[in-house]
C-alpha cells in the first residue's frame, strides 16, 4: 500500500462533528418527548396516587373504586371542626346531630363516595361495543378479503373504510344520537309519536323511534367508531395466512367457508383479537360518541337484569372525568374525585394496551410458517 | 403404447383446443392432448410457458385467481367438461388431487393433516380415519418415521418429510388423479430421489401429471412428456422419444440444454 499514513486523521474531524450533532439533535428531540410524556404521567400520578393509594393496609382505597358516587357535603360542626361526607353519611350524620349542628354548609357534586359506576359503565361499554364492532368487523374483513372479486370498486370501499377511521368522534357521536338515539328500530305495542314510521307485525309493532341513550346506544355508535380499525386489522391478519393453506385446503375439495373456516380464520383470529385489544383501549378512552348516547353524570350501579341494564343509561369514566373537570367549581375537597377517576382511568387504559402488547408479541413468535 | 395394447377407455384428461387468459393476456394458446390413465406425464419447458397454468386448470385452482379465465377450448376429464355449470367442482377437487410447489401442509399435527380431507367429506368414525391415515403414510414410506408424533406439528418433519406428507394427503381423500406442480424444485437431491420412487410406485394406481424443470427428471420417471414454449404446446410424446429423437427442432435444442 502506498501512503499508509492517509489512514491516520489529521486536523479537525469534521465529518465526525457532524455525526455528533445530527445524533445530538434527534436524541434530544427523542429525550424531549420522553420527558414531555413523563411530566404528564408524573402531575397525574403525583395528584392520583395520594387519592387511591394509602399507607396502611390493604394500601388501596377500595371504597373509592367500590362505591356509587355521590354528592360531597363539607360543612363546620359545633365545635368548629371541619367534615367533609357524601351525602349519605352527611344525612345520617343530620339525623344523629339535628340539622342546628351544621354550619356553613357546602355541596360538590358528583365528588363524594367512589367510582364504582363509572368504571362498571365503561367497563360494560367497552366489551359491548367490542363485541358488537368483532362480530360485524370480522364478517366485513373475510368478505373483503375472501370473497369480494378484487378490482377498483373493493378497493374503493377499503379506501373509504378506511377514511372512516379519521371521522372526528364527536361527528361519530351525532351520528349515534341521530341513528341509534333517536331512529333505530324497536319492538314496541306503543310507538311513541315521535317514531319516523311504524311497521305494523299484528301482533306488535316494529317502531324507528330509536333506543333513547342507553348503553346499547351508546356501544353501537362505540362500535361503528372502531368498526374501520377492526375491519383493515382483519383484513390484514387474514392476508397474513399464506395462500398456500388456502389452495391447498381447496384442492382437497373444500369449499370456500370451509377452508375459511378451518384453514384462515384460525390462524388470522390471534392477530384479529390482539389487535382489537388496542381498538378496545381506544373505545374505553373516548368521550365524545357516549355525550349523547349512552353517558350520564349521575345514577345508581348498573341494573343485573340484562334488558334494564341494556336500555338504561350509564355513568362511564371519561365523562365522569369530564363531569367532574368542567361542570362542578374545583375545590381541595374535590381533587380527590378528579386525580383519583384521572388515575384509575389511566391505570385501565394502560392495563389493556399492555396486555394486547405482550398478547401479540406472544402470538406472533409463535405463529410462524 | 408403452403399456402394451391401445386400450379403449377415455384418457384420463382430454384437452381439446384449451386457451386461457390471465386479463388481457392470453397465457395459453390452442392447446389439445391426452393424458393417458396411469401413466405419469410430465410437462416440461422453460418458465412461463403456461405448463403449470394448464396443471391449474385441471383442477380448476385457476378460478380463484382474479382475471384468470379459459376463453375458448375444453377440458374433459373422464369424459366430463370440467366447465359445465352442474360441475360439483368439490368433487371435482376430490378426484383430481394435487401437489405444490412449496410444501403447504397446515400447521396442525400430522394426523390432522391427513384426515383434514376426508373430514371435509364428512368422516367422522375414528377408525376409518386412523386406518386412513395409516395407510397413507405408509404409502408414502412415511410411517415408520413419523408413528410415534402423529399428534406432533406437521412443521417438526424435513421438508422433504412435509412434501411427501402433503402427497399423502392428497391421496388420503382417493383421488384418480394426481397433479403436482413442481414437487421437487425446492428439496434436496436425496429427498427429490424418495419423491421420484414414491410416484413410480403411485403410477400403478393414479394418473400422475407432474409439471418439472428438472428435465433429468421428467425422464427418469415419465412415460409421455408434453413441452411447452409460450404459451403453446410444441411436442408431446413417449419420453424416450422426446429425449433421444425429438422431431420438432425448438425441443431437441431444450431437452439438449440448448436454451431454458
Amino acid at each position: 500500500m502506498d501512503n499508509p499514513e492517509q489512514l491516520i486523521r489529521k486536523g479537525v474531524h469534521h465529518a465526525g462533528l457532524k455525526e455528533g450533532a445530527v445524533k445530538g439533535f434527534l436524541g434530544g428531540l427523542t429525550w424531549g418527548i420522553v420527558f414531555i410524556a413523563l411530566l404528564i404521567f408524573g402531575r397525574i400520578c403525583w395528584d392520583g396516587v395520594p387519592a387511591l393509594i394509602k399507607p396502611e393496609a390493604p394500601f388501596v382505597d377500595i371504597g373509592f373504586l367500590t362505591k356509587e358516587t355521590e354528592t360531597l357535603h363539607v360543612f363546620d360542626d359545633a365545635s368548629g371542626a371541619r367534615h367533609s361526607m357524601p351525602a349519605s353519611e352527611y344525612h345520617a350524620w343530620k339525623d344523629a346531630h339535628g340539622a342546628d349542628a351544621v354550619f356553613n354548609e357546602q355541596t360538590y357534586a358528583y365528588s363524594g363516595g367512589g367510582i364504582a359506576g363509572p368504571i362498571l359503565g365503561t367497563a360494560l361499554l367497552t366489551l359491548l361495543s367490542i363485541v358488537i364492532a368483532l362480530f360485524f368487523g370480522v364478517a366485513a374483513a373475510i368478505y373483503l378479503s375472501e370473497y369480494a372479486k378484487q378490482g377498483r370498486f373493493i378497493n374503493l370501499v377499503r379506501l373509504a373504510i378506511l377514511n372512516l377511521a379519521g371521522v372526528p368522534s364527536i361527528v361519530f357521536g351525532l351520528f349515534g344520537f341521530a341513528v341509534f338515539v333517536l331512529a333505530a328500530p324497536i319492538f314496541t305495542d306503543n310507538p311513541a309519536e315521535r317514531t319516523l314510521f311504524a311497521i305494523p307485525l299484528g301482533f306488535t309493532y316494529l317502531s324507528f323511534e330509536g333506543w333513547k341513550p342507553s348503553l346499547i346506544a351508546g356501544a353501537a355508535t362505540l362500535a361503528c367508531m372502531v368498526l374501520p380499525v377492526i375491519i383493515t386489522a382483519s383484513e390484514e391478519s387474514l392476508r397474513a395466512v399464506p395462500q398456500g393453506f388456502r389452495e391447498a385446503s381447496l384442492a382437497l375439495g373444500a369449499t370456500r367457508w370451509h377452508t375459511i373456516r378451518k384453514c384462515v380464520l384460525p390462524f388470522a383470529l390471534p392477530g384479529i383479537l390482539t389487535s382489537s385489544v388496542l381498538s378496545l383501549a381506544r373505545a374505553a378512552g373516548e368521550t365524545a360518541p357516549i355525550m349523547f348516547t349512552a353517558a350520564v353524570a349521575a345514577k345508581g350501579l348498573p341494573s343485573l337484569n340484562p334488558y334494564t341494564a341494556m336500555t338504561s343509561q350509564v355513568q362511564a369514566l371519561p365523562y365522569h372525568i369530564y363531569t367532574l373537570a368542567a361542570r362542578i367549581p374545583t375545590s381541595e375537597y374535590t381533587q380527590r374525585a378528579q386525580y383519583g377517576s384521572v388515575f384509575v382511568f389511566l391505570m385501565m387504559i394502560f392495563l389493556f394496551s399492555t396486555v394486547s402488547i405482550i398478547l401479540r408479541q406472544r402470538v406472533r413468535s409463535k405463529l410462524k410458517w | 403404447m408403452v403399456n402394451g395394447s391401445p386400450t379403449l377407455a377415455p384418457p384420463a384428461i382430454a384437452v381439446d383446443g384449451l386457451r386461457f387468459n390471465y386479463g388481457e393476456k392470453q397465457v395459453l394458446h390452442d392447446i389439445s392432448l391426452e393424458i393417458p390413465s396411469r401413466e405419469i406425464t410430465a410437462f416440461i419447458g422453460p418458465s412461463g410457458c403456461g405448463k403449470s397454468t394448464l396443471l391449474r386448470c385441471f383442477n380448476r385452482i385457476n378460478d380463484r385467481i382474479p382475471g384468470a379465465k379459459v376463453t375458448g377450448g375444453e377440458i374433459r376429464i373422464a369424459g366430463i367438461d370440467i366447465a359445465r355449470p352442474d360441475l360439483d367442482i368439490q368433487m371435482l377437487r376430490r378426484r383430481v388431487g394435487m401437489v405444490f410447489q412449496k410444501w403447504n401442509p397446515f400447521p396442525k399435527s400430522i394426523y390432522d393433516n391427513i384426515a383434514y380431507g376426508l373430514r371435509i367429506h364428512g368422516e367422522k368414525s375414528r377408525k376409518v380415519l386412523d386406518e386412513r391415515v395409516e395407510y397413507c403414510l405408509r404409502r408414502v414410506a412415511l410411517w415408520d418415521d413419523v408413528k410415534d408424533r402423529l399428534r406432533a406439528s406437521a412443521f417438526g418433519l424435513s421438508g422433504g418429510q412435509q412434501q411427501r406428507l402433503c402427497i399423502a394427503r392428497t391421496i388420503a381423500t382417493k383421488p384418480d388423479i394426481i397433479l403436482m406442480d413442481e414437487p421437487c424444485s425446492a428439496l434436496d437431491p436425496l429427498s427429490t430421489l424418495k419423491v421420484e420412487e414414491l410416484l413410480l410406485e403411485l403410477k400403478r394406481e393414479y394418473t400422475i401429471v407432474i409439471v418439472t424443470h428438472n428435465l433429468a427428471q421428467a425422464s427418469r420417471c415419465s412415460d409421455k412428456t408434453a413441452f411447452f414454449y409460450l404459451g403453446k404446446l410444441i411436442e408431446h410424446s413417449e419420453t424416450q422419444k422426446m429425449f433421444s429423437n425429438p422431431s420438432v427442432k425448438q425441443t431437441e435444442e431444450y431437452v439438449s440444454g440448448a436454451f431454458g
